[in-house]
């Protein structure tokens, strides 16, 4: 018996298994045939497998790329990418990071039913992703790792951050859309309503960008895996032609690879484990979005579904190439203004990843083209791209262990409420943490209850 | 033309092209379709003959077009829109009677 016991907590305690039994446990209640509930459950317990394998081969190029920056620079060199600090983060939190995903879900659903903020956030790889920032920063504040404190506190946390980001986009949104159908569900939100916000300021009488001609070109950067490889190579190159001049370099590092050759092969390395990593978070995925999706629809079927990013880009497609472009300008100031503070502050110094740019950057084009036109989306996006080099430099100490890893957060909702949590943390450990947590979570749905509800008309 | 393989695409294959997906499985269920896989993916992983059609959104169209057939969505989650364009192509490619 006590044998059986311990396999069974054994089970419960091996991560990939346990998100194979979440995924059983959706298709199961979806009556879904037989041969579907074994096929979906081993695709997501492959994924959760596939996802720590290429943690694995990117782990290796960052761990170079940090060692070469620091002995070229003197400084931590950061290059911010939720896949690759996700899959770090897994090693060490993936059982905390599947519950609070899994409960984090259903705080959504109640949320949706009884606050006014009526979203379905149905971007999984970001509810992952913010599992997993949420699982760091409450254990880094003393909720203990297994505990039920951090899955009801990561879970409320998680839950809230599904519908409040949604909330703040919707204004803008409508304008965009032309309708209030959809919602907006990208953690890099609070970037995109800052663009906005920038664009309201300064666009007044700017054209939109939608009449300008712009070469088409650059498009081939949407491409993830080619974008993450030329900007990894670029920084390879610079940083190790900067660590290979240096007087007392040791050759022995690249272990008897011509620098150039070395640099190439460490960045493809890099984009073949994001790649890897993706393709993992896919096969996760796949059974729980249409489970959590189809559940919705039942129990809150005037919720709006909160969408990806890449649906706004259709609607102002010179918008997504200018907001990149500016945005990814934004953050190399950010970088220069970094670098002016060392010797005061110290932060970490955070490179302009190609990714977070080009996803968030091109959306709060489009955010600052609604406000404001032109000027409302160069201005927007600039801003945009300062905002995401400065909150991952500020993340970095909150993180605990994982602070000293040479990737981190890149979009704007990620590092914010990590900061915020993670200060809160600071003064409040433990069960007051939890009291947050959980004070957070109940304060919209109370509100709901007891504040004047505005006439129908 | 046989119609085996659906694939959906989008920047990094996650959000978007997964949610297209879900599209395209209501619309052909609808349809009476049966038999055909339906998959998403990342641009990274469109090649000729990976698929007998493609589903994309506008802006996604450069990169997806040089591979094969490609119905391309103004509005990348309006269902109407996608049922309007893939029974137009299957009425096109006599998978259904017109």
């Amino acid at each position: 018996m006590e044998q059986f016991l311990n396999f069974l907590q054994q089970i419960l305690s091996t991560p990939s298994i346990l998100v194979g039994l979440i995924a059983l446990i959706g298709l199961v209640a979806q009556k879904k045939p037989i041969e579907v509930v074994i096929k979906g459950t081993i695709k997501t317990i492959l994924g959760f497998i596939v996802i720590g394998a290429g943690a694995g081969v990117l782990v290796g190029a960052l761990n170079y790329f940090g060692n070469l920056f620091n002995f070229a620079f003197a400084v931590q060199g950061v290059v911010p990418n939720n896949e690759a600090i996700v899959s770090l983060a897994l090693n060490t939190y993936a059982k905390d990071t599947a519950i609070i995903m899994a409960l984090g879900m259903v705080a959504n659903l109640l949320l949706a039913r009884f606050s006014r903020m009526k979203y379905i956030f149905l971007t999984g790889h970001h509810t992952l992703y913010m599992a997993a920032l949420i699982a760091v920063v409450l254990t880094v504040g003393g909720l203990e790792s297994g505990s039920w404190q951090l899955y009801v506190g990561g879970s409320m946390l998680l839950g809230l951050t599904m519908v409040f980001f949604p909330a703040i986009a919707q204004k803008t949104m409508v304008k965009i859309t032309g309708d209030d159908s959809i919602a907006f569900g990208h953690f890099g939100t609070l970037g995109y309503v800052f663009s906005a916000w920038i664009g309201s300021l300064v666009g007044k009488g700017s054209k939109s960008t939608e009449d300008i001609k712009f070469p088409k070109r650059l498009s081939f950067l949407r491409d993830t895996s080619v974008a993450i490889s030329l900007t990894m190579f670029i920084f390879f190159v610079l940083v190790t032609f900067a660590a290979v001049i240096k007087p007392d370099f040791d050759a022995t590092v690249l272990g008897g690879t011509h620098w150039f050759l070395f640099s190439i092969i460490q960045s493809l390395t890099f984009a073949a484990g994001v790649y890897v990593v993706l393709a993992g978070v896919r096969l996760v995925l796949a059974e729980i979005v249409p489970a959590f999706k189809g559940i919705s629809e039942k129990i809150v079927p005037d919720a709006k579904p909160a969408l990806d990013c890449p649906v706004v880009f259709p609607y102002a497609e010179n918008a997504v190439l200018l907001g990149f472009l500016v945005s990814f300008a934004g953050g190399l100031v950010g970088l220069a203004i970094l670098f002016a503070l060392q010797g005061t502050l110290n932060p970490a110094l955070i490179l302009p990843g190609v990714i977070p740019h080009f996803f968030c950057g091109a959306t709060s084009g489009v955010f600052g083209n609604a406000t404001g036109g032109r000027r409302g989306a160069i201005l927007g996006a600039f801003g945009h791209g300062l905002l995401i080099t400065f909150l991952p430099a500020m993340l970095m100490p909150v993180m605990g262990s994982l602070g000293f890893a040479n990737t981190t957060f890149s979009d704007a909702d990620f590092t914010a409420v990590g900061i915020l949590i993670g200060n809160i943390a600071n003064f409040v450990k433990g069960t007051g943490l939890l009291a947050v947590c959980v004070g957070l979570f109940v304060l919209p749905i109370v509100y709901n209850v007891v504040a004047p509800k505005k006439a129908k008309s | 033309m046989k119609l085996e393989k659906i694939l959906c695409a989008c920047g990094s294959g996650l959000g978007s092209s997964f949610l297209v997906e879900m599209n395209v499985n209501k619309v052909l269920k609808k349809l009476g379709v049966e038999d055909v896989e339906v998959a998403h993916c990342a641009a990274t992983d469109v090649y000729k003959g990976a698929a007998d059609l493609f589903v994309c959104g506008k802006d996604m169209v450069d990169i997806l077009s040089a591979y094969g057939p490609c119905i391309v969505l103004q509005n990348i989650i309006s269902v109407p829109e996608l049922e309007a364009k893939l029974s137009d192509y299957l009425k096109e490619q006599g998978v259904i009677s017109a």
